[in-house]
């Protein structure tokens, strides 16, 4: 373990934290790992370092509940250690890896090491996610009872859905007994297969395979009723239809446990991207229409969709530098999440920054029963400290994650992590900060 | 750079003069057997088509007029941009033994009649080929010389001859583009 | 300055109705060349052209090896098999390959939709798009112009039906779009299944009956069948879309007027298109094969040379 960091003392920045319903000016002394006291004019003890906030945000540290860290297998590609030091970068204090890796995280010991690996990164906490099925063949369930005990916050599949519908509805029953969410990753394979756009007028022209809404929205349904009957959580994973939305808002007038992620880019592209065969634009599931990306945000406004997740998916430049149907699918994420929904949600004035900490922060905290999301006392110091106007230009040259696979490159975008404090400790400070 | 024109020749005396070079042509080769008049694209194809019918009226002779668009020969072709437009070719005959008379508006550098030679021999092997130009205003690049011409003259390098014809340009006439670069 | 065709033709849908004009109007007298005891002339001497084949097509790739020769280009045709692209090298190493060699002209034929368009963003050379994925063929679609041209004297308000796999062909894109550039009135015929989602999204007219798309056509351009769309369950079967889709003698005689029949080939006789039909006095299918090596002569010719540091050099090299 890292020894006990210097107290921190935040000197004059806004705090928001949904979950105390704390939004003002104020500053934030941080000792021993945890938050010690929020007050105007908070003095600093002796030897702590002072870090001046004036103009940035203070929020309970962003997390980031779905990302791809490619360790175990493809440490060519990005290593636990450069993607928790990719997302304090971003201004994540904590991510959730998931375990399609090679082999896959579907066992105690696999738990184990992610958790080994992230504590020797120091960076950005990382929560394993276990896989649903033995080697998510979707076959036979994992041991959830013990990837839990070694450190697991969930589990998924994801990388490929949950074909079967009984084993989805064990997943739910089982999780149940650990209080853990069971996330999907949406697909209706046979409606999928060999698609690589969405399925439109984009596609019709460009000559792809186009994936159609339905084969997402078919087992969002699915899992919804599964959700029902079971009475489990389910956590669906990068929506990206406005009939997704419309089916989680009927699950949600029901009642029933049912939980859902968006991700930056689904919020701010459309399949307009893919034009001249971009691979950059190639993701899973595929960028939709400029009707889809105006319900999402809205959805993502009122609640229907509970937090914003990277989907972070880093993939080695040669993969994609190829044809566009064999390209992998995917971008990176962790570095531009935040400045995204600044730019485009806030500034575009879909949310307010309190919207974005609870979406960034709080619920992610709450969903997936995660250390931080909040600056109460006593709570672990997780914080990230914003400024929302600084403007800068993404250059995928300069990320910390190995990928560089974005479609945003060059895109001018406002907001960025100023500091990045994880359990008390710097883990980021952006170069000029002071 | 201002331009001047100064008419070479009217419309009356470009048909004396091709009057006079269809006679020269039939001269030439011994009469009109085995005779065919090829005119390069473009203006050459309305000069050979006024001599083939001169030829007509005074021998009753209908001679075969073909055409040769000499664009895809050319030896400038792989610098030139953007790509000059290609007109028809019109040979439907064997060559092979005949006594073709290659008929252009103007001879200059001879690159144009090089090509020329270059296609016709795709086409046959006549046993006689010959040139004959209504204007030849000197300055070759190649060993060419025409059989039959209707007028020389000596012009700048840097001034244009122009030939129009009727059936282009609305009117018969060759004009010299003085083109001043003082 | 380049051509003004630009430097690849990798589509019709980004082409203006003057360029496709251009390449029309330029295969005529290209096609008199094709008469002629040597069917030869030097326009493309000294030029280097790979044919690179990724997917079998014989047809498409002598019809460019022919319009090359008969312009005197250097020529060296790759099939996928027995070629480095069996061994797995990928599209980017095999463009960094031909860009080392210093060729001019890459013709290209992959079954990835997009393939041209990613090798000419990555050469120098020119790019013809001979069918990339089921994306586009621009070529086809331009020789299928040519063709109607000839035959209707001008495409200006002609109805042209599409009939078959719309939505996995690439002859259907780029005749899709032609035609309509050039004024013609545009209409698709096939079981949905094979027709693209957002089909009626490109503007043309959707007939669900082959019998009202021939009652409505002057030319039905009929696109292949491929076998493997019934093991992939989009039809039945083979006899059933005959019986459903198929252009036989009996429905064109049923017409209250002549329909002139296209096809790309290769044709599947019995299927898509009956042998009466396809050997019938409205078949224009070997006019099709004629006027694709013109076509093919027209793009190649347009789209070489024209480099833009020579044309000063070589302003009035013509004669006057």
């Amino acid at each position: 373990m890292p020894q006990t960091p210097r107290d921190l003392l935040l000197r004059g920045g806004h705090v928001i934290d949904p979950a105390s319903g704390r939004d003002e000016v104020t500053d934030v002394l941080l000792r021993d790992g945890r938050v010690e006291a929020t007050g105007r004019g908070l003095g600093a003890p002796d030897g702590a370092e002072v870090l001046d906030c004036d103009g940035a945000f203070v929020a309970p540290g962003f997390i980031d509940v779905h990302c791809h860290l490619r360790e175990p297998g493809r440490e060519d590609v990005e290593t636990i250690a450069t993607g928790a030091r990719a997302a304090a970068a971003g201004g994540f204090t904590a991510i959730c890896a998931m375990p399609n890796t090679e082999p896959v995280t579907d066992n105690q010991a696999a738990v184990g090491f992610i958790i080994r690996q992230a504590m020797r990164a120091a960076a950005a906490r990382v929560h394993p996610i276990g896989a649903i099925s033995v080697g998510q063949k979707g076959e036979s369930l994992a041991e959830f009872g013990e990837m839990v005990a070694a450190g697991a916050v969930a589990v998924s599949d994801d990388g490929r859905p949950v074909v079967s519908a009984h084993l989805m509805r064990t997943a739910l029953e089982y999780a149940q007994t650990f209080g853990i969410p069971v996330i999907d990753h949406c697909e209706e394979l046979t409606l999928a297969q060999g698609g690589s756009m969405n399925e439109g007028i984009v596609s019709a022209r460009l000559g792809l395979k186009g994936i159609p809404s339905e084969a997402e929205e078919i087992m969002v349904i699915r899992d919804i009723l599964l959700a029902r009957r079971t009475g489990g959580h389910v956590h669906l994973a990068h929506m990206s239809t406005k009939g997704s939305v419309e089916l989680i808002r009927w699950g949600k007038e029901r009642g029933i446990n049912v939980t859902a992620e968006v991700t930056p880019h689904h919020l701010t592209l459309t399949e307009q991207e893919v034009e001249g065969y971009r691979t950059a634009a190639k993701m899973n599931p595929p960028l939709r229409t400029a009707e889809d990306v105006e319900v999402l945000r809205e959805a993502l406004r009122d609640g229907t969709i509970d937090l914003v997740a990277t989907d972070h998916a880093p993939h080695h430049y040669d993969a994609k530098d190829r044809e566009f149907a064999d390209a992998p699918f995917g971008i990176v994420g962790l570095e531009t999440a935040l400045a995204l929904v600044v730019t485009e949600l806030v500034d575009g004035g879909v949310i307010d920054f309190r919207t974005l900490v609870d979406r960034m922060s709080t619920r992610p905290a709450r969903l997936f029963h995660l250390p931080g999301g909040t600056l109460a006392a006593r709570t672990p110091a997780d914080v990230t400290v914003f400024d929302p106007k600084v403007g800068w230009e993404v250059d995928p040259a300069t990320f910390l994650s190995k990928g560089r696979n974005t479609p945003y490159s060059g895109r001018k975008l406002r907001g960025r992590a100023r500091f990045t404090i994880v359990a008390g400790r710097l883990v980021h400070r952006a170069d000029d900060a002071k | 750079m201002t331009t001047d024109n100064s008419t070479l020749l009217d419309s009356r005396a470009m048909d004396r003069t091709l009057r006079r070079m269809a006679e020269e042509i039939v001269e030439l080769n011994d009469g009109t057997g085995d005779l065919i008049v090829v005119g390069i694209q473009r203006r050459g194809v309305q000069l050979a088509d006024r001599i083939v019918r001169t030829i007509f009226e005074r021998e009753h002779v209908a001679v075969p007029r073909g055409a040769l668009d000499i664009t895809l020969y050319r030896d400038d072709l792989q610098t030139v941009g953007p790509r000059p437009v290609v007109g028809p070719t019109d040979l439907p005959w064997n060559l092979d033994g005949k006594l073709v008379v290659i008929v252009d508006d103007v001879l200059y550098t001879g690159r144009t009649v090089r090509a020329a030679l270059d296609e016709l021999a795709d086409f046959g092997r006549p046993s006689r080929v010959s040139l004959a130009v209504l204007v030849d205003r000197g300055g070759r690049e190649l060993p060419i010389h025409a059989d039959v011409v209707g007028k020389t003259i000596t012009v700048d390098t840097r001034d244009r001859v122009d030939v129009l014809v009727e059936e282009l340009d609305g009117r018969d006439a060759v004009v010299v583009v003085r083109v001043d670069h003082s | 300055m380049t051509s003004a065709l630009g430097k690849d033709l990798l589509d019709l849908e980004s082409l203006t109705p003057d360029q496709i004009r251009l390449v029309l109007d330029t295969a005529v007298p290209f096609k008199e060349i094709s008469e002629r005891a040597i069917k030869k002339v030097p326009a493309l001497r000294g030029q280097t052209i790979v044919n690179l084949f990724f997917e079998a097509s014989t047809r498409t790739r002598i019809s460019f090896e022919f319009a090359e020769k008969r312009l005197s280009a250097d020529t060296v045709s790759i099939a996928s098999s027995g070629s480095s692209v069996q061994k797995g090298e990928t599209l980017v190493d095999t463009a960094r390959n031909l860009e080392a060699m210093r060729i001019d002209m890459v013709v290209i034929r992959h079954g990835a939709s997009g393939a041209a368009r990613f090798l000419a963003d990555r050469i120098e050379s020119n790019v013809i798009n001979a069918g990339d994925g089921t994306h586009e063929h621009p070529t086809q679609g331009l020789l299928d112009l040519l063709t109607l041209r000839d035959h209707f004297g001008s495409l200006e308000g002609l109805r042209v039906c599409i009939v078959g796999d719309v939505l996995h062909s690439r002859v259907a894109r780029s005749n899709i779009w032609g035609l309509k550039k050039m004024g013609a009135e545009v209409a698709v015929c096939g079981p949905k299944s094979l027709l693209p989602y957002s089909i009626a999204d490109f503007g043309v007219t959707v007939f669900s009956r082959v019998e009202e798309a021939i009652e409505w056509a002057q030319a039905l351009n009929i696109l292949r069948l491929q076998l493997e769309r019934m093991h992939a369950g989009y039809i039945p079967s083979l006899r059933e879309y005959n019986r459903v889709f198929g252009v036989s003698r009996e429905r064109l005689e049923r017409a209250t007027h002549d329909v002139l029949i296209l096809h790309p080939g290769p044709m599947n006789r019995g299927v898509e298109i009956d042998s009466d039909v396809a050997d019938g006095p409205h078949s224009v299918i070997l006019n099709q094969v004629t006027n694709g090596v013109a076509v093919r002569m027209a793009v190649l010719y347009l789209l070489a040379g024209g480099r833009p540091e020579l044309a000063e050099a070589a302003k009035g090299g013509g004669e006057r």
